[in-house]
């Protein structure tokens, strides 16, 4: 019952939120303009309509996916953008530039995709080889692991005089969507709709390797679609809005501990909460130095970091 | 063995410094040897302030992989400098004279540094990995928070605090040279000073106890020397992330015994040697492609994350 609360909660949350976004911005626009004057109607097809929902998309689809990665490394400590999978697409899209320039923007997130999940898989494999007993040594290793791939992208980048543009896929930032500059996120929106639909079996790999198996689950084929949903995730949302950090990692966690780990019935908090925390990070972003704005990212780092320091200190040791 | 490796290391330190101070060089030699002088002593203050400051946080810790800039201690001072600008404006910043911005600097970040990591060591066997991951995500929140801050500074005003985000050791803060080559230097003596009694720290906290070293005192004024040292290297070259890290742990792999007396000297050698050679290798032969700093960063990443899955976590 409780739940069934929350979730009307959280979606009447989302809604308002989302509304104020429409009716926030350097140009004043108020709702009894929007489909009386069509200069104000272009604004709103054009602009508002598209940044709040890539801002709805980006954040549920990010916490949807820090859940699922949660799930598989088994550890509440770490999320896709900040180890590893998130440098990983920056430094596909990189490729892609520097070799292929003329490429079409398929080709881009295809091989954006292939870089970010070859790097979550490294990052896998190397969370596999640490000891247990250690929990929060996971997401040490993640930021670090994470590190080295960003300094490759910056390396890359300074022989090519990329930095600015790799800043852009970095730094998540929703000043720049447009119609016809966000659309992929759609697809990102669709994967993050597919894992619901396996968010059972996610619970179970969550249970670890030998429970899944035990239980029938063909826990690689699991782990892999995972994965798989975590870098598309990821890779366009660096193509489209650049890396947000925090996201993924908050807001499963503080979904999971107050409702547990049942997904089928979590995920759907986890993506409305999600969308909230990045519409409220961004409409902040927008008001505290209008007209000029503060990415959401840096937002975000600040409210991300606190809450983080929250969670740490508020749960019991050894939960991990 | 024990004068081996140190003498092997002062040597290469030697040829490193005199084939950055010779090497190309071209026209009137009194320029020449003050410009790169100067450089070189930048570089060589740097190794030995990073490498002691990493030494001395590794053994109050108890921990062989941290150092304090993943702990967030050059992201606090940065945010301290952003602050000023952000307070004062960028006028009266330059107005006043650089020692007197650095001696605020230095004062703030160690009385910062007490009050967050101090408390953090302070908790007797406290969860070592929660301090950690603390401190990781204390460095987060200032980054964010200086970058927050500067983007609600005037362009203009930002010019200001540019140089002190980035690690830069071509363009070096020439006026803060002398100043902090007195601060490092007795930094230095002190932590020399305190060599046998950091020894038994490393012992453990039951022991050092045991043994008569007040622990509690002891890491509060390591910490300080640390925040010092870090004050200095940042001031001077920008935030380094991995370089303490990345020589330490050479040190640690190669020094016959793990005192401090042989350790400090060690890695202070270590670190002039891959400052001072992988800059004129930069400069020299690779005509300046790629910043030092992101080196570092990228193969110091390596080595600590080769350490972790080689050792383990102890």
């Amino acid at each position: 019952m409780r739940r069934h609360s929350a979730v009307i909660l959280l979606a009447a949350g989302t809604l308002v939120l989302a509304a104020i976004s429409l009716f926030v911005g350097v140009i004043s626009l108020r709702p009894s303009e929007v489909f009386q004057d069509s200069k104000a109607f272009g604004l709103m097809l054009d602009s508002r309509l598209p940044r709040t929902l890539a801002t709805v998309i980006a954040g549920a689809a990010l916490a949807v996916c820090g859940m699922i990665m949660q799930m598989l490394v088994r550890n509440r400590f770490v999320e896709p953008i900040t180890a590893g999978t998130g440098q990983g697409a920056a430094l596909g899209i990189l490729i892609v530039v520097l070799l292929f320039p003329g490429a079409s923007i398929l080709v881009k997130m295809s091989i954006a995709t292939a870089t970010a999940l070859f790097s979550s898989i490294g990052f896998l494999l190397i969370v596999r080889r640490l000891p247990p007993a250690q929990p929060l040594l996971v997401p040490l290793v993640a930021m670090i692991y994470g590190g080295i791939i960003g300094a490759g992208v910056t390396f890359v980048a300074y022989q090519w005089d990329m930095l600015q543009y790799i800043d852009t896929w970095l730094n998540g930032d929703f000043s720049g969507v447009m119609r016809g500059r966000y659309e992929l996120l759609w697809i990102a929106a669709l994967m993050t709709a597919l894992t619901y639909v396996i968010a059972d079996q996610f619970a179970i790999a969550g249970l670890g390797r030998e429970a899944s198996i035990n239980l029938g689950l063909n826990y690689d084929q699991v782990m892999i679609l995972g994965l798989l949903a975590i870098s598309v995730v990821a890779a366009l949302t660096v193509i489209t809005v650049g890396a947000i950090p925090f996201v993924g990692l908050i807001v499963p966690n503080i979904i999971s501990r107050r409702f547990g780990d049942n997904l089928r019935a979590t995920l759907p908090l986890t993506a409305l909460c999600g969308a909230s925390l990045v519409l409220v990070s961004d409409i902040i972003g927008r008001v505290i130095r209008a007209p000029y704005e503060i990415p959401v990212g840096t937002v975000l780092g600040v409210l991300g970091a606190l809450v983080f320091l929250w969670l740490l200190y508020a749960r019991p040791r050894n939960a991990g | 063995m024990r004068d081996k490796s140190v003498l092997i290391c002062s040597l290469m330190l030697v040829v490193c410094c005199v084939l950055f101070m010779t090497l190309e060089a071209r026209g009137n030699w009194d320029f020449v040897l003050w410009f790169r002088g100067c450089k070189l002593a930048a570089l060589l203050l740097v190794g030995a302030s990073v490498s002691t400051a990493t030494l001395l946080f590794q053994t109050i810790s108890r921990n062989h992989i941290l150092t304090p800039s993943i702990m967030g201690f050059d992201a606090l001072f940065a945010l301290i400098l952003t602050l000023a600008v952000f307070t004062i404006g960028a006028a009266g910043y330059n107005h006043l004279p650089p020692e007197v911005v650095f001696f605020v600097n230095l004062v703030l970040l160690v009385g910062a540094a007490l009050l967050l990591f101090g408390t953090l060591l302070g908790q007797h066997r406290a969860d070592l990995m929660r301090m950690v991951l603390t401190g990781i995500i204390f460095g987060v929140l200032f980054r964010s928070l200086t970058s927050f801050v500067v983007r609600m500074i005037d362009p203009s005003e930002f010019a200001t605090i540019q140089v002190s985000s980035y690690a830069r050791f071509n363009y070096i803060e020439l006026n803060l040279l002398w100043l902090s080559a007195v601060l490092t230097t007795a930094t230095l003596l002190l932590c020399w000073r305190m060599r046998r009694q950091l020894d038994v720290l490393g012992l453990g906290y039951e022991m050092a106890t045991n043994l008569g070293e007040p622990v509690a005192r002891r890491q509060k004024q390591a910490l300080v020397l640390v925040a010092v040292l870090v004050a200095v290297s940042t001031a001077l070259v920008g935030p380094v992330a991995f370089l303490g890290l990345l020589v330490v742990s050479i040190a640690r792999l190669i020094a016959p015994n793990e005192t401090h007396a042989m350790l400090i000297p060690l890695s202070a050698l270590i670190a002039g040697i891959v400052l001072v050679g992988g800059q004129t290798i930069l400069e020299r032969v690779l005509g300046m492609s790629t910043p030092l700093a992101v080196v570092i960063d990228f193969v110091g990443g390596f080595v600590f994350l080769a350490l972790l899955l080689r050792r383990g976590w102890t």
